[in-house]
């Protein structure tokens, strides 16, 4: 076969990815004085941050004046069940509130208290009210800042509906990256001197889930394939508010703003049932106790008709939720027909978010290999176990600056973006890997074997999993792995704007991050956060004194452990602190 | 629980073609209780037609990714019951902007339009100040409505001036006249766009008709609340005699200008 036609750009930072962290890692980059391109797999502004609807968690006390960075950090671990980078924690916490407020220097326009700050609205597992907001589109307006800040930063550049299938790598270091233009096709070689994933999570291989078609895990896999380590794959979270009904919007999030607003919880019988499992914090409990109460209620025979709960916001004023909420209740009338400033909503747990990714370095967000960062849900160890609603857009803002600060200081340091010699037979490989789909008229229709996926991991890897269900998980896996070898995109041969043959290339990001969670769900035989096991129903203390690390070996998949340092005393006592003054039940 | 079931079939014209031209192609869909048209459009995609272009994301009406013309009304996709429409729905691209390929048209000229419109510009003395902005909510308001804009360029889509005359060339178009309507109603911002409207943007070819409010999923009043409020703006500046004549013994000082 003769060398693949491709157009090549070279830049200093290479980042993949526009929604928050990778567009807050540009404009870092970019004032760090590096030649910037952001590659973004969708148009830009389409990014999954505009999903995020409750808001930003920091620790900014505008409504309630107790609160402090070591209280948010004490909720960050011990949402994270202790299993937390708890050096990203301390970072995130007490660098979220400057990320805000920089934000709003950008033109963001957040909701205000009557004295004219910043509002703060209370979140799940949250002492105090933390979360700065914009009703309930906090997501958007911040993703249209940083937007219109990174296209009006000289020295950066955008290419739009652009998948980046295989990183390339120059003596051990990141050099460069393969991508494919979706408008016609063609290929680009971009060379760069160093390189930031910023391309969100994963929850596409389950089957009801928050996320968009996008969300393919092509990070963790692209890291993965490079070399890197990935940590925690086995938390993965399910938001306990998706919609159920109808069946085309299932899995489409209910904010859990609607419970920080009031909403409450109730079974078929009328039930406030949180009562049962954590009746301190209630519908405000952390996410993985709600999503699993709600599993055990419809589990029990208590759910509502279409095999949820129900949310009940209606004791709240219309004029308020309306206010307050305007997405959700403009999204349940037009998608469900329910007015919910007069009916109950009915919801489910869906597959949201990736506490596990690329295990990074706290305070640059390096990775293993040298000349790549990872940034936002991508990257892993801010959230442990289990990520607390707000820590995500924070996690965005400040790691997103200094993944992209490290990188540009890396590339000032040593300039070898055009000098890097890239291996030809690395290059021709990848690209006949990525056309093979177009040759094979008769093989298996990727989307057939995507829904197979999908359903192997909802059905193997659910909200409360065991040995013996992991165990055909993998196999399942493995042998669609084999599959996805041999799929075909039905006799197109078209390189324009064709799907099914985009779709193929995912099935590998997605079969990578379904095998690491697989694997790491193995390992951990415990029940911690996230990962509910019935075959170990308690939380073992030797297991959360490590995380499990996937890396690529000769003979495939390893999963190895990493124990946890311990915390320095200040950061241990906050935590002490917290467990003593408002948590005492969870107290060991 | 399965609760779905096959209500009847649904015939899905899907205009289907490149640059160089295309067709309608019919296909036949199974149709589920609360379906909307992009299940529908997908369904094709993954079993009858796997190169079947269609631009999507969220499909929670958050994105604005799969606009399109469904029976020849500029709507999301994901956000139209399949419902309202019986047994036969055509979906065709959106028609102001070129085709690349299918449903998909390259929506560019919006990303360019929006280099050109000078960022939020706080006065030098907020910019340095080291205390925490105070605003207050009732001020916050005004700009907030314009930034529920999902950027799904269904304004655009329908706006006459761009679909019929094809005035790219001098006219923003809906989408950023609420743009610039938002940076000029945030209580911070000091830089004046006045001239900015009225030249490149190009406001007075707008001639109200609403189509763009009508459309609008996010239900922003786009003419009401952005595009005649900077009319009056510019016309306040350009045109009022009165305004023009104290302007030469010095009125109100501008901070800067676009």
């Amino acid at each position: 076969m003769s060398s693949p036609q491709y157009e090549t750009f070279e830049t200093d930072v290479l980042v993949l990815g526009a929604g928050g962290a990778g567009l807050r890692g540009a404009i870092a980059a970019a004032e760090a004085g590096a030649r910037v391109l952001i590659v973004c797999k969708s148009l830009l502004g389409k990014a999954h941050t505009v999903m995020a609807e409750g808001g930003v968690a920091a620790a900014m006390h505008n409504v309630a004046y107790q609160d402090s960075w070591e209280v948010h950090f004490a909720d960050t671990m011990k949402g994270g069940k202790l299993i937390n980078n708890w050096r990203m924690a301390e970072l995130h916490a007490k660098e979220s509130p400057e990320r805000v407020l920089e934000l709003e220097r950008w033109g963001a326009l957040f909701d205000r208290t009557w004295q004219g700050r910043i509002h703060q609205r209370p979140f799940g597992a949250h002492t105090y009210p933390r979360l700065a907001h914009i009703g309930d589109r906090t997501g958007l307006e911040l993703i249209r800042t940083l937007q219109d800040r990174a296209v009006h930063t000289p020295g950066v550049e955008v290419h739009m509906e652009v998948t980046v299938f295989r990183l390339l790598k120059s003596g051990g270091a990141i050099a460069g990256a393969l991508a494919y233009r979706r408008s016609d096709g063609s290929l680009i070689l971009y060379r760069c001197g160093a390189l930031l994933l910023a391309t969100g999570g994963t929850g596409k291989m389950y089957k009801v889930t928050s996320n968009s078609w996008e969300s393919t895990g092509d990070g963790t896999a692209l890291a993965y394939e490079a070399g890197a380590q990935l940590r925690d794959m086995e938390m993965v979270q399910f938001h306990p508010t998706g919609m159920v009904w109808p069946v085309g919007v299932r899995g489409i999030l209910v904010t859990e703003g609607v419970r920080g607003e009031g909403g409450v919880l109730r079974n078929k019988d009328g039930e406030r049932f949180m009562e049962r499992y954590d009746h301190e914090r209630m519908e405000l409990s952390s996410r993985d106790v709600v999503a699993r109460a709600i599993n055990s209620e419809v589990g029990a025979g208590r759910g509502s008709p279409h095999g949820g709960v129900f949310l009940d916001i209606t004791h709240r004023k219309p004029e308020f939720i309306k206010s307050k909420l305007p997405s959700m209740y403009e999204q349940f009338l037009k998608l469900a027909k329910v007015d919910i400033t007069r009916q109950p909503m009915e919801v489910a747990p869906t597959i949201h978010y990736a506490m596990g990714g690329v295990l990074v370095d706290a305070e640059t967000g390096a990775s293993s290999v040298s000349g790549l960062y990872a940034a936002g849900e991508v990257a892993a160890g801010l959230h442990g176990a289990n990520r607390l609603g707000g820590n995500s857009l924070s996690d965005l803002l400040v790691f997103g600056k200094r993944a992209g600060d490290a990188a540009g200081a890396a590339v000032k340091q040593h300039a070898r973006a055009a000098k890097a010699r890239l291996d030809q037979g690395q290059i021709d490989d990848a690209v006949a890997s990525l056309m093979a789909p177009l040759d094979r008229p008769a093989g298996e229709s990727p989307y057939k074997l995507q829904v197979e996926i999908q359903e192997a991991m909802t059905r193997y890897a659910p909200i409360v999993r065991d040995q013996a269900g992991l165990e055909e998980g993998l196999e399942a896996i493995l042998e669609l792995g084999a599959r996805a070898g041999r799929c075909g995109t039905g006799g197109s041969k078209s390189l324009d704007f064709n799907p099914g043959w985009h779709t193929a290339g995912d099935l590998r990001s997605m079969l990578v991050n379904a095998e690491a969670l697989l694997r790491s769900a193995l390992e951990r035989k415990e029940s911690r956060g996230a990962h509910a096991r019935s075959d170990f129903p308690k939380t073992d203390d030797a297991l959360g004194a490590l995380n499990f690390v996937a890396e690529k070996s000769a003979d495939g998949m390893v999963i190895k452990t990493a124990p946890i340092p311990a915390m320095p005393d200040y950061l241990a006592d906050a935590v002490r602190h917290s467990y003593a003054r408002y948590t005492p039940e969870e107290r060991e | 629980m399965n609760t779905t079931m096959n209500i009847s079939d649904l015939e899905l014209s899907v205009w289907r073609g490149s640059a160089q031209g295309g067709e309608l192609v019919p296909y036949r869909v199974p149709v589920r209780e609360g379906m909307v048209v992009l299940d529908a459009v997908l369904w094709v995609q993954a079993n009858l037609a796997s190169d079947l272009a269609v631009r999507w994301n969220c499909k929670a009406a958050k994105c604005g990714s799969c606009s399109a013309e469904i029976n020849g009304f500029p709507r999301l996709m994901c956000k139209t019951p399949i419902a309202e429409y019986g047994d036969h729905v055509t979906v065709r691209p959106m028609k102001t902007f070129p085709v690349i390929k299918d449903l998909v048209t390259d929506v560019s000229w919006n990303y360019e339009v929006n280099k050109q419109i000078p960022p939020f510009t706080p006065s030098q003395k907020d910019m340095t100040s080291s205390e925490p902005w105070r605003m207050q909510q009732q001020d916050v308001e005004r700009s907030m409505e314009f930034r529920k804009c999902i950027e799904c360029f269904l304004c655009q889509d329908v706006c006459h001036v761009l679909r019929n005359h094809d005035s790219k060339a001098v006219f923003y178009g809906p989408r950023f006249m609420i743009r610039i309507a938002s940076l000029e109603m945030h209580p911070k911002d000091v830089l004046d766009r006045t001239a900015l409207v009225k030249e490149k943007a190009g406001v007075g070819y707008c001639n109200i008709t609403k189509c763009c409010t009508e459309v609008c999923p996010e239900h922003i009043k786009i003419t009401d609340n952005a595009i005649i409020p900077l009319k009056e703006r510019m016309d306040d500046a350009y045109f009022d005699p009165i305004r023009s004549l104290l302007g030469r013994f010095g009125g109100r000082p501008k901070q800067g200008e676009a």
